[in-house]
């Protein structure tokens, strides 16, 4: 059973064979396929029209389903290596050791925004931007420039909210657990407040091209298991009938083989460290 | 939000120049300011629509303006170009913005959001992502 640690806790080899495996992904173009997907379904999912991976009740299961697909992959490339996941109210600054440079390297330099020490820099040869809203082909960040990171408070107030989504199931919804952790709403904006923190490609639609995207999500991903823990009785919604909405048995693009009722339980996947 | 506009503007040592270019807004959007907008979106609900701008904005000519038809009909009714390629904008259910650039942080009205896109562009210059 895959085990999904904090990224705080990764040994120097796990740490090494994490990157390694993500390295040999985006020779291949499997990694820039994943940014690709991302982007068209932010660029498609809307308010008042068809949405699935985002500003949607499926936002939550949509990721889960993304997160197994890219952890497979890498198992591919090695078998050991699971996704971690970055608890950002508790390693908030540039200085953690999650942007170091043998893990997720450092923040962008001022000039430029472009990162420059770990293994994602531009200079390495091996992270070059494909897949771009412009035509800069290196990794940017601008840590802490604009956004605030969540705090604990922040996530607990969003924790305890019991009831999953509300109508309209989009990014108005008030009362919302799902809205609310994905940050269009709520004092803390918990998501996306993450990635505006981190800037460069990360607030963008094609965030997936900073590894860091998946460490998010991940933590992401367990605050819902943690969520489903407090608030048992708290069912995915809506059921049924829902137009432009992923219903509990509606199945997702682009798998199209998949509902967020078979993503409500990861421990068939992988646990939580 | 603006607050964090300003921010990163500040950060950059440019406030000035931020806020000699916010002069320059054109005669458009100064009619805007008068209230007699129009909601071109072709969605009922949204309300009066944005404030169409063009200016020059740290050497970027920055346009916004509605349009009634298209991929950007769908997306709030209102098309942006930075230099004269297309910044992807989106409307939210409250009526707030998103752009490409700028994807998980609202703001207020569209030239906000393109003066942000600007700022993150840093003289780069937009490509279009083809849609499948």
């Amino acid at each position: 059973m895959a085990v999904r640690k904090n990224q705080a806790n990764l040994t120097a080899t796990e740490k090494r064979n994490f990157v390694n495996a993500v390295l040999e992904l985006k020779r291949t173009g499997v990694y820039d396929g994943f940014v690709r997907t991302h982007n068209e379904f932010i660029m498609s999912d809307t308010d008042n029209g068809d949405r699935v991976g985002h500003r949607s009740p499926s936002f939550l299961p949509w990721h889960r389903r993304f997160l197994i697909q890219f952890e497979q992959e890498l198992q591919k490339i090695d078998s050991s290596v699971t996704l971690p996941y970055w608890d950002w109210t508790v390693d908030r600054t540039a200085n953690a050791s999650i942007f170091g440079a043998d893990f997720m390297g450092g923040n962008g330099r001022s000039r430029d925004a472009q990162v420059t020490t770990g293994p994602f820099a531009y200079s390495t040869g091996k992270w070059t931007i494909n897949v771009s809203v412009d035509n800069r082909n290196f990794l940017q960040r601008e840590i802490g420039a604009a956004g605030t990171l969540p705090t604990r408070a922040q996530v607990d107030a969003v924790l305890a909210m019991p009831v999953y989504d509300t109508a309209p199931w989009n990014s108005a919804s008030e009362g919302s657990f799902r809205n609310y952790l994905e940050g269009w709403r709520g004092a803390g904006r918990v998501h996306n407040n993450v990635h505006v923190w981190m800037g460069g490609q990360m607030a963008t639609g094609v965030s997936p091209n900073d590894p860091v995207f998946w460490l998010h999500h991940a933590h992401i991903d367990k605050l819902w298991s943690d969520w489903q823990r407090m608030h048992p009785q708290s069912a995915y919604l809506p059921a049924a009938g829902t137009t432009n909405v992923v219903d509990l048995n509606d199945t997702m693009r682009p798998w199209n083989n998949v509902t967020p009722a078979q993503m409500l339980d990861h421990s068939s996947y992988y646990t939580y460290a | 939000m603006s607050s964090n506009v300003s921010r990163r503007v500040v950060l950059r040592g440019t406030a000035a120049a931020a806020a000699g270019v916010a002069l320059l807004a054109t005669g458009a959007q100064a009619a805007d300011h008068t209230g007699h907008t129009t909601d071109h979106t072709g969605h009922g609900g949204h309300g009066t629509g944005p404030a169409a701008f063009d200016e020059v904005y740290k050497g970027r000519r920055i346009v916004g303006k509605p349009v009634t038809g298209g991929h950007e009909a769908h997306h709030g009714g209102f098309a942006v170009t930075v230099d004269g390629k297309e910044l992807h904008v989106m409307q939210n259910a409250d009526g707030s913005w998103i752009s490409v650039v700028n994807h998980y942080q609202v703001f207020d009205q569209p030239l906000a959001l393109t003066r942000a896109a600007v700022d993150a562009l840093r003289g780069a210059t937009l490509v279009p992502i083809a849609m499948n």
